[in-house]
């Protein structure tokens, strides 16, 4: 079994972000994390993997600015056998349909019978990029998957509803998507973080894959989140549970 | 605070595998320690299991080779483990983790290689647990004097005597034993490999002390205790050297942890410092109180840019016994000097349990005094410079 896996790099979450004033896009430091969603992505992958035997693999495909590679080489560590990665200076500030595209065609070059990705990424949020891939691709898309497992030749998912959960199939090729906390991702250990420098990195670029930057999407403005309201102090001579009460009715909570 | 300059230090020795180690480590502390450290503290010990968490992870074997069980790496592997255990602010937990790393050295350094399969891939696959005992009710500093006898009798060793302050003692499976073969002095000194379950070995309870109190220790008695002589490491009657030697990295460990407490200490007290209000401002408006943290701050970071130097070259294999006496006599006074400026910061909360920093107040007491006093510091460095 093939298995290919999305992973994004991002700035690290602790450390603030910042935005590009001319172009909005994100400043992306030499150092970049694995998106911690996509760690729920790569343990699902890990475990296909496991499941399937010896002759499975685990690819990792990414579109991003390598930098120092701390990212990716987490996700290797991690468990899974190689890596792949678009570096192209022109994808930069790429729209989420160019992403997808780049993408499908990285996957498309590897070989796979089932590309895992998160549900979004931490830093871009659109959510569209792996139900593209899979248009892209011609291959059924199992979405917001909460539990997912190998049954028959197939791969069946516990699909996350408002309602609670659906049981969805497909044959591969299939991608799916994983929820956070779908699984509990396990540490990179010290042994796997050592053997993941010897792992192969292909780099590839756009003339690889033969395809363009296409971008449809332009960020126009970005605006920050409005402060919050400063919140109501009620003063207690007695009466203060009522007026809490009343709040809570204009507010329909009760 | 990731860009202050006490945080800057490792920037220039670690590589990125370093800090995806480091990482790791961090995920693993705030995992499977810091949510424990409350009620391991007052149990006195920790879950065995630990042991093996901390194996599978491969934070036990960082350093070690691969072929006894270990997870490869260098220096910096093991300060990067041992860095963000301490983190986790509880001396006693990483006191008794620990403990392998002063037993087994000698072993792999001094033993056969039967010696070193048999011993060592259970130890760094979190099995067993090690501890290493020198000290004796009569003297720690002056290992030359140790009074423990093993006197050969057919292929065994019959030890008699005792050990005392012995971290991770209560339930150490191998015991990294010095004791005396021969003559006076330190040219009768063996090192033997004594089970925890041999004959004639019985230990005290839980020694109370001051702090480490997530770590357990011990006084062991051995009382005609058969060692096989199979179990000696290395030549009879050479043991002192090993000793020695293994003080080296043992003071290493205990600079850096020795930084690290001071780190935690001193960065809680900038946290309370701007949330603590006296006399209707912060108390970082007090230009007492920001003197006060521009002290430690200064001190602790002139004291990690120094045991980081001499841990650099201690990773290039250069000899480094006067620095590493003075790096842990600076280190641990600048731990003891932070900690006690954190609780005095904090007040009355810094004198409750509950604080971390009244924690790391006692726990730095001991990095000044285990693995060689300050005085043997200092009377080491003074041989060498005088």
């Amino acid at each position: 079994m093939r298995i290919a896996v999305c992973v994004k790099q991002i700035p690290d979450p602790a450390a603030p972000y910042e935005l590009d004033p001319e172009t909005h896009f994100v400043v992306r430091p030499e150092d970049q994390v694995l998106d911690d969603t996509d760690r729920y992505g790569v343990e699902v992958a890990l475990q296909l993997a496991e499941a399937a035997g010896d002759d499975a693999s685990v690819t990792l495909v990414s579109m991003s600015p390598s930098g120092s590679l701390q990212g990716i080489r987490q996700a290797l560590a991690m468990g899974a056998d190689k890596a792949v990665i678009v570096d192209d200076a022109s994808l930069r500030g790429a729209d989420a349909l160019t992403t997808s595209r780049v993408i499908a065609a990285a996957i498309g070059r590897e070989g796979y019978d089932v590309v895992v990705a998160g549900t979004e990424s931490t830093d871009g949020y659109t959510g569209v990029v792996p139900q593209q891939i899979a248009e892209v691709l011609g291959a059924p898309s199992l979405t917001f998957a909460r539990k997912v497992e190998a049954v028959d030749g197939k791969i069946r998912i516990e699909r996350q509803t408002q309602a609670g959960y659906d049981v969805v199939e497909a044959a591969p090729p299939v991608l799916l998507t994983v929820t956070s906390g779908a699984v509990e991702p396990r540490y990179p250990t010290f042994k796997g973080i050592m053997q993941a420098k010897q792992k192969p990195i292909d780099t590839l670029t756009c003339t690889d894959l033969g395809v363009t930057a296409d971008n449809q999407q332009v960020i126009t403005s970005v605006d920050p989140v409005p402060a919050r309201q400063a919140g109501e102090i009620v003063e207690d001579e007695g009466e203060g549970h009522l007026r809490i009460v009343a709040m809570l009715e204009e507010a329909k909570v009760i | 605070m990731t860009d202050a300059p006490w945080r800057t230090v490792d920037r220039d020795y670690l590589s990125d595998e370093h800090r995806l180690l480091r990482r790791t480590a961090r995920e693993f502390v705030a995992a499977e320690i810091a949510p424990h450290i409350e009620a391991w503290e007052e149990a006195g010990t920790f879950d065995r299991d630990l042991y093996k968490k901390a194996a599978d992870v491969g934070i036990l074997g960082a350093g070690y080779p691969e072929e006894y069980g270990g997870s490869g790496g260098d220096v910096w592997t093991q300060i990067v483990a041992w860095e963000e255990i301490a983190r986790a602010g509880s001396g006693g937990v990483g006191a008794s983790l620990g403990s392998i790393d002063i037993a087994i050295p000698p072993i792999l350094a001094h033993g056969t290689e039967e010696q070193k399969r048999r011993f060592v891939p259970p130890l760094l696959a979190g099995e067993k647990i090690a501890a290493l005992a020198i000290t004796e009710p009569s003297g720690g500093s002056d290992v030359a004097a140790l009074q423990t006898t093993a006197v050969r009798d057919g292929d065994d060793y019959v030890v008699n005597g005792s050990k005392t302050f012995i971290t991770s003692g209560v339930r150490a499976d191998l015991i990294t034993t010095a004791v005396r073969t021969g003559g006076e002095g330190a040219h009768g000194i063996s090192l033997l490999v004594i089970g925890g379950d041999a004959d004639g070995l019985t230990r005290s309870e839980p020694l109370k002390k001051m702090g480490w109190l997530a770590s357990d220790t011990a006084q062991l008695f051995f009382d005609d205790v058969r060692v096989p002589v199979a179990d000696r490491i290395g030549e009879e009657n050479e043991g002192f050297y090993a000793v020695m030697e293994n003080f080296q990295m043992e003071r290493l460990m205990l600079a850096i942890v020795a930084v690290i407490t001071a780190e935690v200490g001193l960065e809680a007290s900038l946290d309370y410092i701007g949330e603590r209000e006296a006399f209707g401002r912060p108390l970082k408006g007090h230009q007492v109180i920001r003197h006060t943290l521009v002290d430690m701050a200064t001190r602790l970071t002139a004291a990690k840019e120094y045991v980081y130097r001499v841990a650099d070259r201690i990773s290039r294999g250069e000899d480094q016994v006067t620095e590493i006496s003075m790096a842990k006599l600076f280190a641990t006074d600048t731990s003891d000097f932070v900690t006690d400026r954190a609780v005095q910061i904090f007040g009355g909360y810094g004198y409750m349990r509950e604080y971390t920093v009244e924690r790391l107040y006692r726990d730095s007491r001991i990095l000044s005094i285990g693995g060689g006093t300050s005085e043997v510091m200092k009377e080491i460095v003074a041989k060498r410079i005088l």
